[in-house]
């Protein structure tokens, strides 16, 4: 791992004591977001997120499959993501390590337990065939929180993926069932201070981290704390309330990338 | 010739970017210098780079790459882990270098180095020795080098030091002309500044921008001029 | 495999309308990342890589240290997503082997007794893949390397021919990759005409070997001119302060 010199870390600790941040930003602001969709020919969806200069790409690939046997009615979806070295230095090639397991599952959540996918629209032969969803994280280039760009890629790749069924002889081609998803923003503490979208230098540095997912009225879809610092109460709260708004205004970029 | 001289000779002709396998010249005609390599008698650049010829020789200099380190150069490092009889030192090389017991300015006892240099220290230290299989030595031993405190640590591109330095020193007294600080630019591509918060924060930016614009042309008085707007505009 | 299509037809006219000599249409940018030394961005008919270049730097674990000279790992990987099937993450038999013969292409241009002990890690991403991945990742780790400042003797370039309905052509797309009767991968150092990498599979006569062969170093020196003008391009700008 490279190490942070720790006179860099205590540069940042000191503009946070003055309400500032390396590149400028606000506590609460969140660096430049660009959405591409469409972007992955082979694809049944896709989706390249940059946040500040952390790419993340998502594919979705569609399959048909047998249900599971406690849901013979639902499709089936499953999260994989790949920190491949070509995206950061201390990125190693080989099998998954937790932070890769950790942000797919994560992100696989986020979209599961608020079912931004229909599932139960993806029967087709109850108890023996359904649809099988595959979401694909390609990481690309890492410069700070992961967790957002890559729940953004998926969103942003399943809202523009159609159900492949002339190519399994089931008819025609339909958009991938979606219901709002929620939004996912992240944030980390420093020296007791809380900012949203940690830059890399930022990152390295974090005592502890909290992920959280918004939907369009403001009810709270998901959490995760990593790391192992510790949050009060007033900064959750802190952290909350940046990402209802945050969230709101990334759902509206997302929404105008899918043309909505 | 080195990058800063380079671009100053060049100021009237055009620069010339070469890559990989570009043929150069003859060495019939002229003597292969940096960045080069010849086969069956001609001239070809090994990099990507700027050309740089003169009456005698064809040189390239390279517009990227990693810190290639050279004896006698001052540099800025990171200390990795604490050994036994020394230390492991990150210099942006493809290698870390070795931090020996004996070449620093205390009296360090086997097994007590965690006492003056831990992990996520700088250090100002020269480059002391590299051997046959590129093993790097520095050292501490010097008065102008020692434990760095305060301020603030960022990257540039190896490559650029020369023209943030300037000729002579030229473009860091430029800075400091408008800016109070300290600044140390390692040959590493590593560079110390120290200045109250707004200042280096000014700093930084004008560093970059050397760093982005390196090799075009009127650069001095481009940044001379966004230095003198930004003092007049604080005052 | 059987099919009623024509791959070519008596104009000598292809399925996209390409002759036996064309290449598909290519684009490259050089410098598209932010934390690699080098990086290249490189769409090749359907096909759509990214590659990263890290280093000269530590090789770990020690072992694979070579006390001469720098190793170089070129790493080959297709995303899940790039495949009509969707394909398992991580490597499988066939992007080690590739790995291995781009490594081995690689190696032979880098002046890597500049760097003992250090390695280069070059990795090749199959982000969108439609016949000739290898090919295109080589090209685009040829790029990424310049711009990574890797001292090299040549720019390694590489272009497939083969054999569709009987006749020889250059650069296979994907139905005529599937259809066709022979696969030649070729990689060359432009400058000396001098072969890194060379692949074959399928039936050619000793004639149709030497004409696919002439036609693939042919598609290489039409893709190395794309190769330096993208790296030019990007530096230029620069230059010009754009």
């Amino acid at each position: 791992m490279t190490v942070v010199p720790i006179i860099k870390r205590d540069y940042i600790y000191k503009l946070a004591e003055q309400g500032k941040r390396v590149d400028g930003r606000n506590f609460d602001e969140y660096r430049k977001i660009e959405i591409e969709t469409g972007v992955v020919s082979k694809a049944e969806g896709s989706a390249r997120v940059k946040i500040g200069n952390t790419q993340v790409m998502a594919g979705i690939k569609m399959d048909v499959g047998e249900p599971y046997s406690d849901s013979p009615d639902s499709g089936v979806m499953t999260t994989a993501a790949e920190l491949i070295p070509l995206a950061s230095p201390d990125f190693e090639a080989g099998p998954p390590r937790e932070d890769a397991i950790e942000l797919a599952r994560v992100v696989d959540r986020g979209v599961r337990e608020s079912e931004v996918i229909e599932l139960d629209k993806l029967c087709i032969e109850p108890g023996e065939k359904v649809w099988i969803v595959f979401i694909d994280l390609h990481i690309l280039d890492y410069d700070g929180n992961l967790f957002d760009a890559a729940s953004l890629a998926s969103l942003a790749a399943l809202s523009t993926a159609k159900v492949p069924a002339e190519r399994f002889e089931l008819g025609e081609d339909y958009p991938l069932p979606l219901k709002e998803p929620p939004i996912s923003c992240t944030s980390v503490k420093f020296n007791n201070v809380v900012v949203i979208d940690p830059a890399l230098d930022e990152e390295e540095i974090a005592d502890a981290r909290l992920t959280v997912a918004t939907d369009t009225n403001g009810d709270l879809r998901a959490m995760q704390k990593g790391l192992n610092g510790s949050f009060t109460r007033e900064e959750i709260q802190k952290i909350i309330k940046a990402s209802i708004d945050n969230g709101r205004e990334i759902r509206r970029q997302l929404y105008k990338s899918i043309g909505k | 010739m080195n990058f800063e001289e380079v671009c100053c000779f060049m100021q009237k002709e055009k620069r010339k970017i070469v890559v990989p396998s570009q043929i150069l010249g003859d060495i019939k005609s002229k003597k292969a210098g940096r960045g080069t390599f010849i086969e069956d008698g001609k001239i070809y650049s090994e990099r990507l780079g700027v050309l740089n010829e003169n009456d005698r020789y064809i040189n390239v200099v390279p517009l990227k790459g990693r810190y290639d380190p050279t004896v006698g150069d001052f540099v800025i490092g990171v200390v990795e882990e604490a050994l036994g009889t020394g230390w492991l030192v990150d210099i942006n090389a493809s290698s870390p270098a070795l931090l020996h017991q004996n070449e620093v300015p205390w009296n360090v006892d086997f097994g007590d180095t965690e006492r003056y240099l831990n992990r996520g220290d700088s250090i100002m230290a020269k480059v002391l020795s590299i051997d046959e299989l590129k093993k790097l030595q520095i050292t501490l031993n010097d008065r102008n080098l020692y434990k760095i405190k305060g301020g603030h640590i960022i990257d540039v591109e190896p490559s650029r030091v020369p023209r943030i330095i300037g000729k002579k020193g030229s473009m860091l007294s430029l800075i400091k002309k408008y800016i109070r600080c300290r600044i140390f630019v390692g040959q590493n591509g590593r560079i110390w500044v120290d200045a109250d918060t707004e200042s280096i924060e000014k700093v930084l930016q004008t560093i970059y921008k050397i760093e982005d614009e390196s090799i075009t042309f009127g650069l001095t008085n481009r940044i001379e001029e966004m230095l003198k707007k930004d003092a007049k505009d604080v005052r | 495999m059987e099919s009623d299509v024509e791959l070519i037809d008596s104009n000598g006219k292809r399925l996209d309308g390409r002759g036996p000599e064309d290449i598909r249409p290519i684009k490259i940018e050089a410098g598209v990342l932010h934390r690699a030394d080098g990086s290249c961005y490189l769409e090749w008919g359907g096909n759509k890589v990214l590659v990263a270049v890290y280093g000269p730097r530590e090789a770990i674990p020690r072992h694979t240290q070579n006390p001469l000279r720098a190793v170089v790992k070129a790493r080959y990987n297709m995303a899940a997503f790039s495949v009509e099937d969707r394909k398992r993450p991580g490597p499988d038999r066939r992007s080690r082997e590739i790995s291995k013969v781009i490594s081995e292409a690689l190696e032979k241009v880098i002046l890597t007794e500049q760097f003992p002990r250090a390695a280069i890690d070059v990795n090749i991403e199959v982000l969108d893949a439609e016949a000739g991945t290898r090919c295109a990742g080589l090209t685009a780790a040829g790029v990424a390397l310049a711009d990574a400042g890797i001292p090299m003797t040549d720019i390694p370039v590489s272009c497939a021919a083969g054999k569709i309905a009987g006749h020889v052509a250059v650069d296979l797309g994907k139905e005529e990759d599937n259809c066709g009767d022979a696969d030649l991968p070729v990689a060359i150092s432009p400058r000396t005409g001098e072969i890194l990498l060379l692949q074959m599979d399928g039936h050619l006569t000793l004639e149709e070997f030497n004409k696919a062969f002439d036609l693939a170093v042919k598609g290489c020196h039409t893709v190395s001119e794309i190769q330096k003008k993208a790296i030019l391009d990007k530096y230029q700008s620069v230059l010009e302060g754009k």
